[in-house]
This record gives C-alpha cells, sequence and structure tokens, in this order.
C-alpha cells in the first residue's frame, strides 16, 4: 500500500535520514520505532509532502506522491494524525472534527463519521461545545484521531499518539489504534512505547540515527536482544 | 452629557469602518503572518472607486460595495499570487518592504492618473443629519454604520458557518495541520488576501461621501488599521472588531475633551497602556 524506497532527506546541511527503505501493507499495523532524533517524525512529514526529500521515491497505491502538495494526499486517502497533537485550539471540539471533514469527497459522510468518532470517544461527545485548546492532553489525542478519522482514511499515519499520556490513557490509545485497524484502516504508529506498540503491530521496523537498522514482526523484535538493550531496558 | 454622547456616537459610527480596516488587515495577517503595510492603500483604491462610480455610473458610493469588493477581492487575490507569495517565507523586514513597496505604488500611480487634487462625492444625504433628543446624528454615518455592521454579520457567518471559513480558520491557528487535514493553504492565502482588500476598499466606498479623496489618503489609515490589530490581538477577527469601535470613540472622545490636534496622541496612549498590561492585545493569546 505504502512504499517508501531509498529515502533521504536533509534539514539545510544536516541529513537527517539516509536511505530509508520501509513498506505497509493494507491491513497492518506497522510501527516505527527509535529514539528521540531517529527520523522517525521526519519520515512521516515526508509522506505527507510537508517536507520534501532530497533523493528516494514514495508511492501510495502505486501512484508517486513526489508530485504531490499536502492536502492532496489526504484526498488519496492517506491521513496523518502529527506528533503534539496540532488541534485547532480556537475552535471546538466539534468544529475541530468537522474540519477533519473538508475535502469535498468526504462531506457527505460527515454526520456519520462525528457520530463513529463519538461512539470510539464518548469523551469527545461530552466536550463537543468545548474550544480545543482547552482539553486535557489525552482528550486532544482523542480529538485528533477522531479528527483524522473524519477524512475517511485509508492508511493513518499516527505520531507518538501516546507522548505526554497518562499510564490509563495510553492503554487506552493502543486499543482504539487496535480497533481502527479492525474496522478496516491500515495503520503506520511512530512510537517510543516501545512494549504497547509491538504488542499491537503486525511488523515494526526499528530506526537508528536516520537509518532502518531492524525489522520484522512485532513479535520477533519483542524477543530481540537489540531490542531488548536498546529500548526495554533489559 | 450632551457633549459625552455626541462624541460617542461619532466615534462609534466611525468605528465601524476603523473595524472593517482592522478586520481585513487582520484576516491577512492571521493566515500568512504578514503585516500588509498598503492596507491603508487599499482603503483608497475604494474610495476612488466609488467616486468614479459616482460621477461616472451615477452609483450611489453606499450601492457601490456591490461592485468594489469584488473588484478589490480580484485585485487583492492576484497581488497575493503574484507579489506577497513569494515573500511568504522570507525574513519579516523583507515582507515589511514589499507591503510599503505596494502601498506606495498604488499611491503614486493614483497621483500620475488623477492627479492629487481633492475629490468629494457630494449625495444628498453627505452633509444631512437628524436629531435624536439633543443629539444630532450624521445621516452618511449612521447609513454606512449600518452597512458596516451588515459587511461584518457575513463575514462572521462566513467565517463561522461555512466550510471555506473554518478552512481560513484553521489555517490561521494552525498552518501545518491545516494540510494535513487536506487544506490547501495557498489557496486559503489567496482567498485570505482577497477578503482582506476586498474589507478594506469597502470600508473605503462607506466613508467616500464623509471624507475628502486624494491619492494619499490611505497612509493614515494603515497606521490605524495597526494599532486596532495589535490592539485586540493579532489574527483576533472579534479583537479588531471591538479594536476599530473602541479607537473611533477614544479618538472622538479625545477631540471632544481634549482637543482634536492631540487626538492621535491620546489613541497611542491608550494603545501603549493597554499593551503594557495586555502585551497579546485585548483578544489576543500569548503563543510559544
Amino acid at each position: 500500500m505504502l512504499q517508501i524506497e531509498n529515502l533521504d532527506f536533509s534539514y539545510g546541511d544536516l541529513q537527517v535520514l539516509w536511505g530509508i527503505s520501509l513498506q505497509v501493507n493494507q491491513g497492518e499495523i506497522v510501527t516505527v520505532l527509535g529514539a528521540n532524533g531517529a527520523g522517525k517524525s521526519t519520515t512521516l512529514k515526508n509522506v505527507s509532502r510537508l517536507v520534501r526529500p532530497s533523493r528516494g521515491t514514495i508511492t501510495f497505491d502505486g501512484a508517486d506522491l513526489g508530485k504531490l502538495e499536502s492536502h492532496q494526499v489526504v484526498e488519496m486517502g492517506l491521513v496523518q494524525v502529527p506528533e503534539g497533537r496540532r488541534i485547532f485550539p480556537e475552535m471546538t471540539v466539534l468544529e475541530n472534527l468537522r474540519m477533519g471533514s473538508f475535502i469535498k469527497s468526504t462531506r457527505p459522510d460527515r454526520q456519520r463519521n462525528i457520530e463513529r468518532a463519538f461512539t470510539l470517544f464518548p469523551r469527545l461527545a461530552e466536550r463537543q461545545k468545548q474550544l480545543g485548546g482547552t482539553l486535557s492532553g489525552g482528550e486532544q489525542q482523542m480529538l485528533a484521531i477522531g479528527r483524522g478519522l473524519m477524512t475517511n482514511p485509508r492508511l493513518m499515519l499516527l505520531d507518538e499518539p501516546s507522548l505526554g499520556l497518562s499510564p490509563l490513557f495510553v492503554k487506552n490509545i493502543f486499543e482504539i489504534i487496535k480497533e481502527i485497524n479492525k474496522q478496516g484502516t491500515t495503520i503506520l504508529l511512530v512510537e517510543q512505547n516501545v512494549f504497547q506498540s509491538l504488542r499491537i503491530s503486525h511488523r515494526a521496523y526499528v530506526l537508528e540515527t536516520g537509518r532502518v537498522v531492524l525489522s520484522g514482526t512485532g513479535e520477533e523484535l519483542l524477543g530481540n536482544e537489540h531490542v531488548k538493550k536498546a529500548f526495554l531496558g533489559a | 452629557m450632551t457633549i459625552f454622547l455626541q462624541s460617542l456616537l461619532s466615534g462609534v459610527l466611525i468605528g465601524g469602518a476603523y473595524a472593517l480596516i482592522g478586520v481585513g488587515l487582520t484576516i491577512i495577517f492571521g493566515v500568512m503572518r504578514i503585516i500588509n503595510f498598503a492596507h491603508g492603500d487599499l482603503v483608497m483604491l475604494g474610495m476612488y472607486a466609488s467616486y468614479f462610480l459616482f460621477t461616472l455610473g451615477n452609483v450611489d458610493p453606499f450601492v457601490s460595495i456591490i461592485f468594489v469588493f469584488p473588484l478589490l477581492f480580484l485585485f487583492g487575490a492576484i497581488l497575493q499570487k503574484t507579489v506577497i507569495n513569494k515573500v511568504l517565507n522570507a525574513l519579516p523586514q523583507n515582507q515589511i518592504l514589499l507591503t510599503i513597496g505596494i502601498g506606495l505604488i498604488l499611491s503614486n500611480t493614483m497621483m500620475l492618473l488623477f492627479t492629487s487634487d481633492y475629490r468629494i462625492i457630494s449625495t444628498t444625504y453627505s452633509s444631512g443629519s437628524f436629531r435624536l433628543g439633543e443629539i444630532s446624528v450624521s445621516t452618511p454615518l449612521l447609513l454606512s454604520f449600518v452597512i458596516t455592521a451588515a459587511v461584518t454579520a457575513v463575514l462572521y457567518w462566513f467565517l463561522l458557518k461555512t466550510d471555506t471559513g473554518q478552512a481560513i480558520r484553521a489555517t490561521a491557528q494552525d498552518r501545518d495541520a491545516a494540510q494535513l487535514m487536506g487544506v490547501n493553504v495557498k489557496r486559503m492565502s489567496v482567498l485570505a488576501t482577497g477578503i482582506g482588500a476586498g474589507l478594506a476598499a469597502v470600508a473605503g466606498s462607506l466613508i467616500s461621501p464623509t471624507y475628502y479623496i486624494f491619492p494619499q489618503v490611505g497612509q493614515p489609515f494603515t497606521l490605524k488599521a495597526f494599532v486596532i490589530v495589535v490592539l485586540g490581538g493579532m489574527g483576533s477577527v472579534m479583537g479588531a472588531t471591538v479594536g476599530g469601535v473602541l479607537i473611533g470613540a477614544t479618538e472622538s472622545l479625545a477631540g471632544a475633551y481634549i482637543s482634536s490636534g492631540l487626538k492621535d496622541l491620546v489613541v497611542y496612549v491608550l494603545f501603549l497602556l493597554i499593551l503594557l498590561f495586555k502585551p497579546a492585545g485585548l483578544f489576543g493569546k500569548s503563543r510559544v
């Protein structure tokens, strides 16, 4: 479904991605693991076309994303729930969700998708009139995911959804991601929470200083000595 | 008391036009983070457009906004696409130079084409007024205020209730997040500049029956709009609306009670005082 090949990327003179190759198949949950600065978020930004790679190709369902703008990628059914949630702070919960169905093809499904978001996150229904900026971190994360689902995505990129959340929320978020995947959306997840994310993943990649150093199924990597040493502190 | 009410009313009425000018500036700033220092010159273009529609086409200046808004919307949109868009990621001083330059070109082109003669639009109601108890109400100012309020209401409806309006707000609040939701932010920048230019010009049309029209008439409005926008909170439409009326009223009261020569001074002192205690403006949020 998503194919990244030999991706290089630099911020000015500083090269941060070195020949990244990875793929996501229809129906999977794929996780990209790595420490801060390993290049996980940058990889997702390249896929969403917020930045342009210096080399390499990204294809989605066989179509080259090289010439597209960010908003056109969304129209193809590829959405990103960005790091730090990036809720519109001065819009209500409901308005934030509505923004998720801005592209024309999704507007007929708006009401149904709002109800879907409220079913997945009953808390959002309670807070629908509240401004996005006044929600707690966990609620903002729910809203960010709900807003992303409004675009009818076939592939959802999630950038550190568990970052800064309370342990209770973290567990909840991973359950939700699994549920969304079951409902038919393919997931590419970027995480630092190794244990929780590998448990729900079909496959995973490990990034170190901008390179893919390991890949395998979730179970394989959970048992891998390098992963244990580097991330699980064992 | 009569003097107070009289000047308060006059101030609020003219403040409506200030608000419209300020709202245009704040929308442009919100979406692109660029301060349009040519904004007052767009007001001037609106005044001239109404002047010629009135003298050549016999169109009433208040009716002329139906033509002036789309005309200047288009002008603003083209300006964004051809020039302003090129400095979106440039240094702030380069952006300032560009918009100041645009303003100079606009006013000097008008001077070249139509000389610097003062022109007036004399409608049947230009100097009309009626009495409300002790207070005299200027007919053209009242009419312009009512139309301003209607235009502002339509604008609020557009920004709050339509998908495109929401997308403009979303772009102003978080440009990247808006793109990730499928918003074409380049299109929103063009749209925002068009709307901002259109609003400034409409304000120009609305005050044209009560002002002298000449090529340099716009410049004081640039500064005024800037003060209004900073006062209300950069990027806040509500802030600019309130700020405009507040500045109008302050000016008028200062003119009546202190001296009409010092009214600008009072406005800037008030401006500095508010910024001293509320640095992000009345409706602004300090963002990190």
